[in-house]
């Protein structure tokens, strides 16, 4: 089990190990943060007061409140705690439904072939071809009248834009996998379909599954907050959310109150950046294809002017046959 | 290698191929799919008759691409047979034997199947389960057919790979395949087909991805099978050599087809066909200094799905005569082989003469070549190729070169698709056997091509 989750680190070197490392470092902070927020944050997301008496509104930074307070009278370092939670529960919510769906889907779709496969792939294409945003914004309508505008109904919303990549995937890699010798041995053994996809087809075609749920998740984020500043997202009252934050700090940054869209907009961008290193870096372990091998940088000959090219034919000759040798050298 | 094992006691007939056909679809472009016409067929077992006998060793022999993966892939009910029928006939307690017919089975019937069939891959590290432990690989079988599970499957499962060679076991069940070697896995997937106590064992070339030091330890672990658990053997390779070791029949098998089958002395020892005398003639001597000619016939496979008319080895039978198919792919091939003899500028003119080969592609009996052209000169061309080299078998086989209007006409000879027929101990597929030339009986010559 450790090796397994350390293999990754093993594997890599260099560049890849420290995006990496410094991704898993920044994502595991925001982690913290969701984990811990009751602890962590000073006051609580929607509180306005602290012994009967009324935080300041949108006051700058100070020993009380570091990150100041905003014009709902909150106080933004709390805010953008609490907002963490928020993010990473509806973050790992629609990564998960969309795994749960789109794995299966794929698996099936690749398996089975014929028509399930291909209205399937049509299905999923059409949903991947458009834009998600939009797709966002679409079912977190559909979604708000039934379930509201909590974690669940954002998550779900999002859920929707991920599920064909997963599809698309294993779909794929179930195709070429369904012919390998290994699935004809399975058949040969007497094993039912059910028990080739899941045991024998499953374990090998959700290998680059983590790497598009990080890339995913830090997708996610985005449009978490983009749904948020829409005001279509989680609403202010169920829980702290950074999207819907800056779209209310935006009409106080023109008057010079900074602090209110500076601290949620870096917490938008340092989790995303957090969790594309990690995406990236598993990306170049699980596929060693894409790490690249380190070339040796080819050697020019020096230039030459042209005049000089009679009486210096022989140089010439010489450090062309370098050049060669270090091609060579190469591969 | 080791010794030959004995002679086994064959005994009743256990599995019946009767007119076994697979052909496979092949699926061309969009357009012609979009059109509905398939891009041909490829048959990859075409019309096989052979009794597999309980406790035998049948060698299935030819060069990659004649069928034999395919053969045993349809006995297991794996590929399924367009054509024809499989006839398993279960031995049980008492001496009856019900007969269960392969190709007509439900998917529930075949799963059931399997504990009697079982398979050995060619491949090994491809045949086991990347992310499967060895354990889990070995047992599963059991578990799926539900005969064992928990501490009883354990036991079995070490039995089995002890019993395999690969002890002790405790060190190998934890392993993946990736931690073994070729032969360790391939010892692996001996075990799993053996776990369940089957009756027939098809080996698919089991040893030719090997190292060849471990070759002969993997053979002589499968004659040790076949002793202690009294399997029947499907024995498929390209390699005569290890055929002669380890089997009691051999059938020789050639673009879908068995051209000779027989037992595995008489085949050595008289080897009747010609494809069946090339290929012995391929096997390396064990005398390293002895030079012997290893290539096989000239040419190459054809493709399987479009196969030479009448006798399908035809075009790389040095023995062929007139009545073995001849037909205007033939000629093409000869021309073309002439012209890489010719220089530049001859081949040249004589290509714009003849013009454009295209119209030799079609398998035809008679064909006009160099429409337009002066038929004076085409023959010339001809008859050029053919003093070149008047052996050439295509030439017994060209009843007729004439001068038309519009070209020159080739006419060829009427020719046979030889059906297997008894000749001394074996049985063969090809006009000269039995001696003299007799072509019926026979199947039409354009028989392959009918549908
Ligand atoms: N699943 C398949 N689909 C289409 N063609 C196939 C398939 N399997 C085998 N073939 C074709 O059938 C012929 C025989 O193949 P195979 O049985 O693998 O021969 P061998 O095992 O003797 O090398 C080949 O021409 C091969 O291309
Ligand atoms: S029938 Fe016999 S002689 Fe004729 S081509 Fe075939 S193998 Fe050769
Ligand atoms: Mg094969």
């Amino acid at each position: 089990m450790l090796t397994g989750l350390i293999s990754p680190f093993r594997r890599t070197s260099g560049m890849a190990r420290w995006i990496l490392v410094s991704g898993l470092f920044i994502t595991g902070v925001f982690i913290a943060f969701a984990l811990f927020a009751p602890w962590i944050a000073p006051y609580d997301f929607n509180q306005q007061t602290v012994d009967g008496v009324k935080f300041d509104k949108m006051a700058p930074p100070d020993g009380d409140h570091w990150f100041g307070t905003n014009d709902q009278f909150y106080d933004v370092l709390s805010r953008v705690i609490w907002g963490a939670r928020t993010a990473v529960e509806v973050v790992a919510l629609s990564v998960m439904f969309s795994v749960v769906i789109g794995v299966p889907l794929g698996l099936l779709s690749g398996f089975v072939g014929g028509w399930v496969d291909r209205v399937l792939v049509f299905l999923m294409d059409s949903l991947y071809a458009m834009p998600s945003l939009l797709l966002a914004i679409v079912f977190s309508f559909l979604l708000r009248g039934p379930l509201g505008g909590g974690i669940i109904a954002a998550a779900l919303s999002l859920t929707a834009i991920y599920i064909p990549q997963y599809y698309r995937v294993v779909r794929n890699t179930t195709v070429s996998a369904r012919e390998a010798t290994y699935v004809e041995a399975a058949r040969a053994i007497g094993a039912k379909n059910g028990t080739i996809m899941g045991r024998y087809l499953f374990g090998n075609v959700i290998q680059s599954v983590p790497v598009i749920g990080t890339l995913n998740a830090a997708d996610a984020i985005g449009t978490l907050a983009a749904l948020g500043f829409l005001g279509l997202g989680i609403q202010p009252n169920e829980a702290s959310e950074w999207g819907y934050d800056l779209s209310r700090a935006l009409d106080d940054a023109a008057a010079g109150i900074w602090w209110t869209t500076v601290f949620p907009g870096m917490a938008i961008v340092l989790l995303v950046t957090g969790l594309t290193l990690v995406g990236e870096g598993l990306n170049e372990t699980v596929n060693p294809a894409l790490r690249k091998r380190r070339l040796r940088p080819v050697q020019l000959p020096p230039h030459e002017p042209s005049t000089y090219l009679a009486e210096k034919d022989d140089t010439r000759f010489a450090v062309g046959d370098r050049e060669t040798v270090e091609k060579r050298d190469e591969r | 290698m080791q010794t030959k094992p004995e002679p086994a006691v064959v005994g009743d007939d256990l599995i019946e191929m009767s007119e076994l056909e697979v052909h496979y679809e092949l699926r061309g472009g969009t357009l012609s799919r979009l059109l509905g016409v398939g891009a041909g067929t490829v048959k990859a077992v075409d019309g096989v008759n052979v009794t597999l006998r309980r406790g035998e060793v049948l060698g299935v022999v030819g060069e990659s691409g004649s069928g034999k993966t395919t053969l045993g892939r349809a006995l297991l009910g794996l590929a399924k047979s367009t054509r024809g029928t499989i006839t398993y006939r279960k031995p049980r307690a008492g001496g009856e034997h019900p007969e269960q017919v392969v190709s007509k089975m439900s998917a529930r019937e075949l799963r059931e199947l399997r504990t009697d069939l079982q398979m050995v891959f060619q491949d090994p590290h491809a045949a086991l389960n990347p992310s499967m432990s060895i354990e889990t690989a070995v047992g599963h079988p059991l578990k799926i057919h539900g005969i064992a599970s928990g501490e009883e499957l354990r036991k079995r499962v070490a039995a089995a790979l002890e019993r395999v060679g690969l002890s002790p076991a405790e060190q190998f069940m934890r392993k993946y395949p990736s931690d073994l070697s070729g032969g360790q896995k391939q010892r692996a997937v001996i075990a799993r087909a053996i776990i369940l106590d089957p009756e027939v064992l098809v080996a698919d070339e089991p040893v030719s991805m090997l190292d060849a030091s471990v070759r002969a330890k993997i053979l002589q672990l499968m004659l040790d099978l076949k002793a202690d658990l009294g399997l029947t053997y499907v024995y498929i390779t390209h390699d005569l050599a290890t055929a002669k070791f380890f089997c009691d029949r051999i059938a020789i098998m050639y673009l879908g087809r068995i051209v000779e089958i027989g037992p595995t002395d008489e085949i050595f020892a008289d080897p009747k066909h010609p494809y069946t005398k090339a290929l012995l003639k391929a096997i390396p001597e064990p005398d390293p200094h002895k030079v012997v000619p290893r290539d096989l016939p000239r040419g190459e496979i054809p493709d399987a799905a479009s196969p030479p008319l009448g006798c399908s080895f035809h075009p790389r039978c040095p023995e062929a005569v007139a009545e073995c198919g001849w037909e205007s792919r033939d000629l093409r091939n000869l021309l073309e082989e002439h012209w890489t003899r010719q220089d530049p500028s001859v081949y040249e003119s004589e290509q714009g003469l003849v013009g454009d080969l295209g119209v030799l592609d079609k398998p035809q009996k008679r064909v006009t070549i160099g429409k337009g052209a002066d038929s004076a000169r085409v023959r010339q061309l001809l008859d050029r190729a053919r003093a070149e080299n008047p052996s050439e078998p295509l030439w017994r086989g060209v009843d007729e070169v004439r001068e038309t209007e519009d070209g020159v006409e080739v006419v060829f000879h009427k020719g046979y698709d030889p059906l297997l027929r008894p000749s001394g101990g074996v049985e063969v597929a090809c006009v000269l056997y039995p001696e003299p030339v007799t072509p019926e009986p026979a199947r039409p010559e354009d028989d392959r091509h009918g549908s």
